[in-house]
């Protein structure tokens, strides 16, 4: 009886659990369909919010900023990312703990720290603050996150597979592309995954480094959230959506492929 | 394979530009006074005796690592027995309820900070079922419930998943033994469970105190524009007064005190660890 009464508590305590976790969010998606203007009183179904926000100039060109700055950043620094941690992998242990500290820095650091000190280098070197600024900044954060998911895979690769690609002639570009790369790209796009999402996310980094009528959509809500403005609430479900579709696709490609790849390989067996 | 070493090189010029001096420029106007020309740059320590002599600065210090605390001890207490609940799910219904934990914190922090805006009004959802039972309305937003609560909100997940990570790594044969050495259950969970789950709880501490110290939109969305904490007013410092030199030392302040209390937090636990081998 007790184990049972166990049972049922660890069950209640976790339902509340994931109401307190999803249900702000859910509301927000509720109340983005709401017809008033209220965020408390349901008066009825509308899509005037989503029409509002996307006839809303300063919305769309914020959300046009963050996805072109988390695309661009998540590219640079994949690939910027992955070259490194290879080249770390056959480096001496000298150079290794030195950018291994380096990365530890902004991964360590309060945000705050990290964006007052960019602030002030773009200052101190006389960049105005713009788009290209958030894009330093946002490939600056990302590229420790992706060597420190390709670095694992990285030494588990066994080294002498690339050797004997060379020995067989091949050139150190095919070794490294040919070889390597696809052995850890699982890392690779985790990594990637992990870049998209920091940079899409960013709000504290941006705030400091941006500026010219720059801005992201994480900015957007935080100066917009002093007034109600429902057109916020559609902005928030339409992330929310966007943040979904990634991790579905993220998740989904990888097994899609290796599966039509086990097909192929079924398929020439026969 | 040695020609593949040259491949660090970039990153290491890129890292020093981007990573170090931005720091050593921190570290530069922290200890200077005389604004933003480089050419009129004299030592001073004006800035630390500015901030540790100000009763309102140091008023605001001590609020924001209590609100940092109190955040790290909500997500211990709600964390640890959701992290030891998932830790006995079989197999795949764990990794089920590891999704469910993780899945909110891709979702934009301003956004869910902001979800909560509505909830907690006067008029909001929680003060209309507190009216059903005749209690309220009561005033959520702006105080420091309010902040706490987005904090938790926000913070909790990283809680919950480092305890579980060091709850499953964990060998449960140790369990086994303890109680068939006559161990009953409370027994086994404080002598054995508890402390080999310790490491998750330290860097589940990291993961909160760390960005509940240093937060700034939080406070300023739930707690509104007079609430001020140590990250309001580093922004404030940067963004609207312009004062880059007192910005810097009250960021260095911060810093500093994050690294002494993860030191303590280490230190206590190799200490708990020390005395459990003891006896």
């Amino acid at each position: 009886m007790s184990k049972k009464k166990k049972k049922i508590g660890s069950t209640v305590f976790m339902v509340l659990m994931v109401l307190f976790l999803y249900a702000p969010i859910i509301y927000t998606m509720v109340f983005s369909f709401n017809e008033g203007k209220s965020l408390t009183n349901f008066t009825g179904f509308s899509l005037k919010w989503y029409s509002k926000m996307f006839a809303n100039k300063t919305m769309m060109e914020s959300l046009f900023y963050t996805i072109a700055c988390a695309v661009l950043a998540t590219a640079i620094s994949t690939v910027a990312g992955t070259i490194t941690a290879i080249g770390l992998s056959k480096s001496r242990r000298a150079v290794k703990s030195v950018v291994e500290q380096l990365n530890q820095l902004p991964i360590m650091n309060p945000e705050i720290v990290t964006a007052i000190g960019l602030l002030m280098l773009f200052s101190a070197i006389h960049i105005e603050k713009g788009f290209f600024t958030m894009l330093v900044a946002h490939i600056m954060f990302c590229i420790p996150y992706v060597i420190l998911s390709v670095m694992p895979k990285l030494r588990t690769l066994n080294p002498n597979i690339a050797e004997a690609a060379m020995d067989l002639g091949a050139t150190p570009w095919q070794a490294l592309t040919k070889v390597i790369v696809p052995q850890c790209m699982p890392g690779i796009i985790s990594g990637a995954l992990i870049a998209f999402t920091m940079s899409f996310d960013d709000f504290v980094i941006s705030y400091f480094v941006t500026g010219n009528g720059v801005s992201n959509i994480s900015i957007l809500v935080y100066t917009e959230s002093r007034r109600v403005n429902p057109s916020i609430n559609a902005l928030s479900t339409l992330i929310v959506l966007i943040i979904t579709v990634a991790l579905i696709l993220v998740n989904v490609i990888p097994s899609i492929a290796s599966k039509k790849e086990a097909k192929l390989a079924v398929d020439k067996d026969i | 394979m040695k020609q593949f070493r040259k491949m660090v090189y970039p990153y290491l010029l890129w890292s020093t530009v981007v990573i170090a001096v931005p720091m050593l420029l921190i570290l530069l106007y922290a200890f200077t006074s005389g604004g933003n020309s480089v050419s009129k740059f004299m030592f001073s320590l004006h800035n630390f005796k500015r901030f540790l002599t100000d009763k309102t600065f140091l008023e605001v210090l001590y609020r924001s690592l209590r609100i940092a605390v109190e955040t790290t001890v909500v997500c211990v207490l709600l964390g640890y027995p959701a992290a030891y609940i998932i830790a006995k799910y079989s197999e795949k219904v764990k990794m089920r309820w590891v999704l469910v934990i993780t899945l909110p914190t891709w979702i934009n922090m301003l956004v869910r900070t902001y979800a909560w805006t509505g909830i907690l009004q006067e008029d909001g959802v929680i003060n209309s079922f507190l009216g059903l039972f005749g209690i309220g309305p009561v005033t959520f937003m702006y105080t420091d419930f309010a902040v706490i609560l987005g904090m938790v909100y926000n913070f909790l997940p990283f809680m919950i998943i480092q305890i579980y990570t060091s709850l499953t790594k964990m060998d449960y044969s140790l369990i086994e033994a303890a109680s068939d050495l006559g161990a009953n259950p409370r027994k086994c969970f404080t002598k054995v469970t508890l402390p080999l789950s310790m490491p998750g709880v330290i860097s589940g501490i990291t993961l909160v105190f760390l960005p509940s110290v240093s937060s700034f939109c939080i406070p300023r969305m739930l707690g509104g524009g007079s609430y001020v904490m140590v990250g309001t007013i580093i922004e404030s410092q940067f963004l609207t007064a312009g004062d880059w030199n007192f910005g810097s030392a009250i960021s260095l302040i911060m810093a500093i005190i994050i690294m002494i209390s993860m030191y303590i937090t280490k230190k206590v636990d190799k200490g708990e660890k020390l005395e459990a081998i003891n006896a």
